[in-house]
């Protein structure tokens, strides 16, 4: 019953687990739109890798498929975070007083 | 003789495009079976033919002993920035004072394949700390949640070249 890979399995659990609560923190601690999605879709990358890691450990004959299931979240989540923030900033959500620089919105106001 | 070289490069997209399809559909399924290898084949086959100019993982790949050695690197690379970078933000969320200087910065990449600027901003986007907001021909528009130089070249050797170092040799 207990092995060195059960061990190992649930300690990459945990540390999935700490790092989506941390990722869940980020979204309620950020500012503005931009951090909310810095922390709540980049945090949650390596939590869900952690996870996905963790359950192939406890259950190695779906481990090709978790591996599928990471290769997906690697594709898919930086488009998705990437498309939200451009949105955001298309529509021009305001950015947190911290802001230092906004590069992007001075090269629009440049442009004819 | 251009002609019979593009019908070539677009008969190799085909098959590269219908290997990788195959090879994750395989990878979905578990086992190899004949029924399972007959719809595969067939459903891989169509999608391949019916969009030919799609990005697959291999598009523009350079299949050299150099280009695999730099690729695993890139992935030696990026898995120890994202676990850093993680940390990183994690540290931040968690502290009370919640040390934040965002900013929006812009970066230039010497990369000129899709692929490779494709995998560069996304490498961007999966390191927590930084996000790609727009992209514009060479130049890329990055979210930065703790902005260390506002200038271009500044922000291009701290957050672009790492990445740029391997991609340029895998896809150019």
């Amino acid at each position: 019953m207990f092995s060195l890979l059960y061990l190992l399995g649930a300690i990459l659990l945990v540390g999935g687990a700490a790092f989506l609560l941390s990722g869940g923190i980020g979204l309620v601690r950020m500012p503005d739109a931009y951090n909310r999605i810095q922390a709540g879709t980049k945090a949650t990358t390596l939590g869900t890798l952690l996870t996905l890691a963790g359950i192939a450990c406890l259950r190695p004959d779906w481990a090709l498929k978790l591996l599928l299931i990471g290769l997906f979240l690697l594709f898919t989540n930086p488009l998705s975070s990437q498309v939200l923030a451009r949105a955001a900033h298309r529509i021009g959500v305001k950015q947190a007083p911290q802001t230092v620089i906004d590069r992007l919105e001075q090269d629009l106001g440049e442009k004819p | 003789m251009a002609a019979n070289s593009e019908t070539l490069t677009r008969t190799r997209r085909i098959v590269v495009m219908f290997a990788t399809l195959l090879l994750f559909w395989f990878m979905l399924m578990g086992r190899v079976t004949a029924d399972a290898l007959i719809v595969g084949v067939i459903v891989s086959l169509a999608i391949a033919l019916l969009f030919p100019s799609g990005l697959s993982f291999f598009t523009e790949f350079r299949a050299t002993p150099a280009a695999f050695v730099a690729g695993v690197r890139y992935y030696g690379l990026f898995f120890k920035e994202l676990v850093k970078s993680n940390l990183r933000l994690a540290a931040i969320v968690l502290s009370p004072s919640l040390p934040i200087k965002p900013g929006i910065v812009k970066v230039r990449t010497r990369l000129k394949s899709r692929m490779g600027r494709l995998m560069l901003a996304n490498s961007i986007s999966l390191t927590p700390g930084t996000l790609t907001v727009e992209m514009e021909g060479e130049w890329l528009y990055v979210h930065w949640v703790s902005v260390g130089s506002t200038d271009v070249e500044g922000a291009t050797a701290e957050i672009v070249a790492g990445f740029e170092r391997y991609l340029e040799v895998i896809y150019g």
